[in-house]
C-alpha cells in the first residue's frame, strides 16, 4: 500500500529552533518512513504474530525491490533508491493476506510497474502499492483480502504506533493530512452511523486497527502522489474519506483502498495539468514543487 | 527513445501481471462441476438416504438472553454434533446425535441391521438433557474398561456422563464422577494421558465458565480480539482415578489456556508413545500441548511451527495424506470470498517424529484443500477405497436472507480494538442477514502423489445446509464409508456410499486389555501402520475428531487393487507393539491387546 517516501516540503517554513532540531536530527528523510514502517512489523510480529509468515513478506519485497531495480535501472539508466520499493513491499507484505504465494509476488509486481507506466506529465498517479493492492483485491477476490487483524488485546501498542505515526508524519511536513483524513473518518462515521443505525464504536471500529495506521501514515501522504498546495491535500483526502463513506453506505469492504484509488490519481492529474498550464504565467505563486 | 521502448514493456508487464492475479485466482476458486452420470469417476457416490434408513431429525438451536437478539444466529450458531459407537457391541455402529433448543431431545439411534436405525434415546435415558444448559456435543469411551462405550455431553450448561449398563440402558454419573457444575464448552475428548490404563477426560471450554448464556450480567462477554482473544472459557482435563472418579489435574499438568477453543485432538504427534493435545481455537493461534511423560503439558506450538498466524480455528482431524506415516492435521477456518481468505490449514510435520524436533509446515494450498468457505467439521477417509485418504468438509455458518449478508458489518466490527469487538451491544444487529450462508460442501479426493481434487458435486454431496459436524462410519458393514453430516438448525444427513467394485479394503477393531498397565479397553490412543508393497499408510485409534464429532472407531484402510496387505504394526497405548502378518483383505480384524510383550 504505501510506497513512496515523504520528504520534507522545501517550501515550507520553519523557525530557526525547529530547523534547529531538524538538523539535529540529521537523518535522511527517505530513511524514516521504511524505519517506521519496519518498527510496526516488527512491533507487532513479534508481540502478536501479524504476518501471515515471513516467507510472504521476504518475497513480497524481494519482488517489489527486484523490480524497481530492473525497472528504474533499464527505464533511466541509474540505480533508484531503494527505499521507496522496500515500504511498497512491506506494506504487500503486512497488508495482503492469502494461503497462496503467487498474490505476494504479483502484487509487488504491479504496484512497481503501476509506477512506471501509468504516468502523466512525467508524474505516476497511482501510489503504487494502493494500486497493487486495489487491483489484487479486485481481481482475486476468492483468495486474496487485506489485514484485519488487531494490536493484540492492549491499547498501548496502538498508541505507540499512532505517537510514532504522527512524530514522523510531522517530521516530513505531512501530519496536516493525516489529521485530516483522521478527523474526517471520525466525523464522517457517526453519519454513517447516524443514517445505517449500527452503533457508532462500530462504524469508527475499523480505524483503531493496524490497517488504517499503514493507510494513514503511508498511503495518504504520499508525496509523489498527492497535490501539491497545502489546504488542497487537506481538501482532497478529505474527498477520499467521503468517497470512502459513500462505499461504505454500500457494503464494500475495501473501502479505504478503493476510495484512494479513485480520487488521489483524479485529483493528481488535475493538480499537474493545473500546474503545466500554471507554469507558463510568469511571477506565478504556485511554485511549489514536489 | 530508451523510455519508450522501456515503458512499452512495462505495460506489457503490467497487464500481463493483472491477467495472472485474475487466471490464478479462478483457478484456484475452481472446482469439478456436477456431472451426472459420471459420479463413478472418482470410483464412488454418496447417496443421501436420512429418510430412508428411518432418520428424520432436525436440529434447534437455543435462545439466549434477550440482550443478544440482535445477533443471536451467530451466538447460538452451534451445537449440532455427531457421535458413532457400537454402544450395545452388536457389531453395527450406531448413532448420537445432539439437539440444542431448550427442552428439546438428544437422539440415539440404534443401529438394527438392515440399514435402518431407530432412537432408544428415550428408553436408555440419554435423550432428555437440555434442560439445565443445553447440548454441544458428545464424546463416547469406555472409562470404566467394561467393554461398553459410555457417553459424556459437553454443553453450554451441565455437562453430563452417562455409564453404559451392558448396552441395555445408561446411568447418569455426573455426580459420582466429579464433573464441573457448568461449563461452556464445544468440544471434549477421551485419552489416556497418563498411560495408566484409563481414559482421560479434556473438556474445552468456549465461553468462560462465569458465562450464564440466559441470564448474563453484562454484555461484555463476546472475544476481545477477532484474532488474539484469551478471554475465553477454561479447560478441564479429569484424571480418571479408575473408581468411576475424576480429579481435576488441568493446572498441574499446566493446561492454563483460556482460548475460544472449538476442536480438540489428542494423538502421539512426538513418537514418545504418550497422546499430545492439539487445540484448535477461534479467534487465534492454534496450541499444540506436548505430553511430557504423564507428569505435564507443555505448549510449543510456535516452535513447531503453526502457532504463527491467528485464524479462526474450528476442526482438528488427522490424516497421513502421503501414505508416509506422518500424520497431518486439518484444521478449518473461514474463507470468504471479496472479505477474509484465512484459508485452511493442513500442518505436516517435515519430517518423523524419530528425526528431530517437532516441525511443520502448511501444505493446505499446495494440495489444494485451503479454499472451503466458513469451514466447520472436516474427516479424513478413503471414500474410493484407493488406499488414499480424502477429505470431506462441511461449512456455512448463518444460511438467511438469500439476498442479503451481514458480512461488511461482521468484518467492521471484527477489526474493532478489544474495548469496541469486546461488547456484544456494539455489535451491529444482524437483521436476518445471511453470513456466509448456503454454502457448497466439499469433498476433496487424493490422488496419492500431493494433489487433492474437490469432487462434492459430482459424487452427490449436494447439499447446502449449515454444515457442522461430520463422522465417518461403516453403517452397514460392506466395507465403505459412509458420512453422517449433522446440520445446525437442519436435518441430520446420512450419505451413504457406494464404492466402484474392485476396490479391497481392511479394517481393524481393537480392543485393549483395560487393566492397569495395559491399555484402555476402547484402545483410544492406539497407532496402526498397514504395510504393503513396500508402502504403508498410518492411523490412529481418536475419540473424538473434526468438530463436535466422532467417528466410528475402527480404523478402515482402502487398499485398492491390492488384495493382500504385507504387515500390521500396531503400537497400542500401553506402549505394546504387536505384529500381524499377512492379514486378509476385506475383512473387519477384532484385534485385542495382547497379554504380554
Amino acid at each position: 500500500m504505501p510506497a513512496d517516501t515523504p520528504a520534507i516540503d522545501p517550501g515550507a517554513q520553519s523557525t530557526p529552533v525547529i530547523a534547529q532540531m531538524r538538523r539535529g536530527l540529521a537523518l535522511d528523510n527517505r530513511f524514516l518512513p521504511p524505519l517506521l514502517i519496519t518498527c510496526i512489523l516488527l512491533t507487532a510480529h513479534l508481540s502478536f504474530g501479524i504476518l501471515e509468515s515471513y516467507q510472504r513478506t521476504a518475497l513480497a519485497i524481494g519482488t517489489a525491490i527486484l523490480a524497481e531495480l530492473v525497472m528504474g535501472r533499464l527505464t533511466y539508466g541509474t540505480w533508484p533508491h531503494l527505499a521507496s520499493a522496500y515500504i511498497t513491499g512491506i506494506s504487500v507484505g503486512i497488508l495482503v493476506r492469502s494461503p497462496f504465494f503467487w498474490p505476494y509476488v504479483l502484487c509487488s509486481l504491479i504496484s512497481i510497474a503501476s509506477k512506471y507506466v501509468l504516468r502523466f506529465k512525467g508524474r505516476h498517479l497511482w501510489n503504487p502499492s494502493n494500486f497493487g493492492l486495489s487491483a489484487v483485491l479486485f481481481l482475486a477476490p476468492e483468495t486474496v483480502s487485506h489485514l484485519s487483524v488487531q494490536w493484540g488485546n492492549v491499547v498501548a501498542p496502538m498508541v505507540i504506533i499512532w505517537l510514532l505515526g504522527f512524530a514522523i508524519t510531522w517530521r516530513v511536513g505531512r501530519l496536516h493530512i493525516s489529521l485530516t483524513y483522521i478527523a474526517s473518518f471520525l466525523l464522517l462515521s457517526l453519519v454513517r452511523s447516524g443514517i445505517t443505525g449500527t452503533p457508532w464504536p462500530a462504524t469508527v471500529a475499523p480505524i483503531t486497527g493496524p490497517m488504517y495506521q499503514l493507510f494513514v501514515f503511508f498511503m495518504t501522504t504520499d508525496p509523489r502522489t498527492t497535490v501539491s498546495d497545502t489546504r488542497w491535500q487537506c481538501v482532497v483526502v478529505f474527498l477520499v474519506a467521503v468517497v470512502e463513506m459513500i462505499l461504505r453506505l454500500n457494503e464494500v469492504i475495501y473501502a479505504p483502498f478503493y476510495a484512494l484509488f479513485l480520487v488521489g490519481p483524479t485529483a493528481l492529474a488535475v493538480d499537474t495539468w493545473k500546474k503545466g498550464v500554471k507554469s507558463q504565467i510568469p511571477n506565478s505563486k504556485s511554485q511549489a514543487p514536489i | 527513445m530508451r523510455r519508450k521502448i522501456s515503458w512499452v514493456v512495462w505495460a506489457v508487464v503490467l497487464i500481463g501481471s493483472l491477467a495472472a492475479v485474475k487466471a490464478l485466482n479462478d483457478g484456484a476458486a475452481a472446482s469439478a462441476r456436477h456431472d451426472a452420470g459420471a459420479a463413478m469417476r472418482f470410483g464412488f457416490a454418496l447417496r443421501e438416504s436420512a429418510k430412508a434408513r428411518g432418520v428424520e431429525f432436525v436440529h434447534q438451536a437455543p435462545t439466549f438472553d434477550a440482550q443478544l437478539a440482535h445477533i443471536m444466529p451467530q451466538v447460538a450458531s452451534m451445537g449440532a454434533s455427531v457421535a458413532v459407537a457400537d454402544f450395545d457391541r452388536d457389531g453395527r455402529d450406531d448413532v448420537y446425535v445432539t439437539n440444542s433448543g431448550e427442552g428439546t431431545l438428544n437422539r440415539l439411534y440404534r443401529n438394527t441391521g438392515n440399514g435402518r436405525f431407530e432412537d432408544v434415546a428415550p428408553t436408555t435415558g440419554v435423550a432428555d438433557l437440555n434442560t439445565d444448559g443445553v447440548s454441544m456435543g458428545a464424546v463416547w469411551g469406555d472409562y470404566d474398561n467394561d467393554g461398553y462405550e459410555d457417553l459424556f455431553v459437553y454443553k453450554y450448561g451441565r455437562p453430563e456422563l452417562f455409564h453404559n449398563e451392558h448396552g441395555q440402558s445408561f446411568t447418569r454419573a455426573t455426580e459420582r464422577a466429579g464433573l464441573p457444575r457448568w461449563s461452556n464448552a464445544n468440544s471434549a475428548t477421551w485419552f489416556d494421558y497418563d498411560r495408566d490404563g484409563f481414559l482421560d477426560l479434556f473438556i474445552a471450554g468456549y465461553w468462560p465458565d462465569d458465562v450464564d448464556l440466559w441470564h448474563l450480567k453484562t454484555t461484555r462477554i463476546m472475544p476481545e480480539s477477532f484474532e488474539y482473544a484469551n478471554n475465553g472459557g477454561r479447560k478441564y482435563l479429569l484424571r480418571n482415578r479408575g473408581d468411576g472418579t475424576f480429579e481435576d489435574a488441568t493446572e498441574a499438568l499446566g493446561l492454563t489456556s483460556h482460548r475460544w477453543t472449538l476442536a480438540v485432538i489428542a494423538a502421539d504427534f512426538f513418537g514418545s508413545g504418550y497422546p499430545d493435545l492439539f487445540l484448535a481455537n477461534d479467534y487465534g493461534v492454534p496450541e499444540l500441548y506436548a505430553n511430557r511423560g504423564g507428569t505435564r503439558f507443555e505448549e510449543v506450538g510456535r516452535t513447531a511451527g503453526i502457532s504463527m498466524s491467528p485464524k479462526s480455528g474450528m476442526n482438528a482431524a488427522l490424516g497421513d495424506v502421503f501414505n508416509d506415516g506422518r500424520l497431518a492435521i486439518y484444521k478449518t477456518n473461514i474463507s470468504e470470498p471479496g472479505v477474509l481468505v484465512q484459508g485452511n490449514d493442513l500442518w505436516v510435520p517435515k519430517r518423523d517424529a524419530s528425526e528431530g524436533p517437532a516441525d511443520y509446515e502448511n501444505l493446505a494450498s499446495t494440495v489444494g484443500v485451503d479454499l472451503g468457505g466458513w469451514s466447520w467439521g472436516a474427516q479424513f477417509g478413503d471414500f474410493n477405497n484407493d488406499r488414499t485418504q480424502d477429505l470431506y468438509l462441511v461449512n456455512g455458518y448463518v444460511s438467511a436472507g438469500e439476498r442479503s449478508s451481514y458480512w461488511y458489518d461482521f468484518a467492521e466490527i471484527a477489526v474493532g480494538h478489544s474495548t469496541i469487538i469486546g461488547d456484544a451491544k456494539n455489535w451491529p444487529a444482524m437483521r436476518g442477514r445471511s453470513l456466509s450462508g448456503y454454502q457448497r460442501k466439499r469433498l476433496w479426493v487424493n490422488d496419492g502423489v500431493g494433489r487433492f481434487t474437490e469432487v462434492a458435486q459430482v459424487v452427490g454431496a449436494s447439499d447446502t445446509f449449515d454444515g457442522r459436524a461430520v463422522a465417518l462410519a461403516d453403517l452397514d458393514n460392506r466395507g465403505a464409508l459412509d458420512a453422517i453430516v449433522a446440520n445446525q438448525k437442519g436435518p441430520l444427513l446420512i450419505y451413504t456410499n457406494t464404492v466402484k467394485p474392485g476396490g479391497h479394503w481392511i479394517q481393524f477393531l481393537l480392543e485393549g486389555r483395560g487393566v492397569r498397565g495395559g491399555s484402555n479397553r476402547s484402545a483410544i490412543g492406539a497407532r496402526v501402520e498397514v504395510q504393503w508393497q513396500g508402502r504403508h499408510q498410518v492411523q490412529q485409534v481418536t475419540a473424538a475428531s473434526g468438530f463436535s464429532a466422532q467417528n466410528h472407531r475402527r480404523l478402515h484402510y482402502g487398499l485398492g487393487a491390492v488384495d493382500r496387505v504385507d504387515r500390521v504394526v500396531i503400537r497400542w497405548p500401553s506402549g505394546r507393539t504387536q505384529t500381524i502378518d499377512d492379514p486378509s483383505a476385506d475383512t473387519l480384524h477384532r484385534v485385542q491387546e495382547p497379554d504380554a510383550r
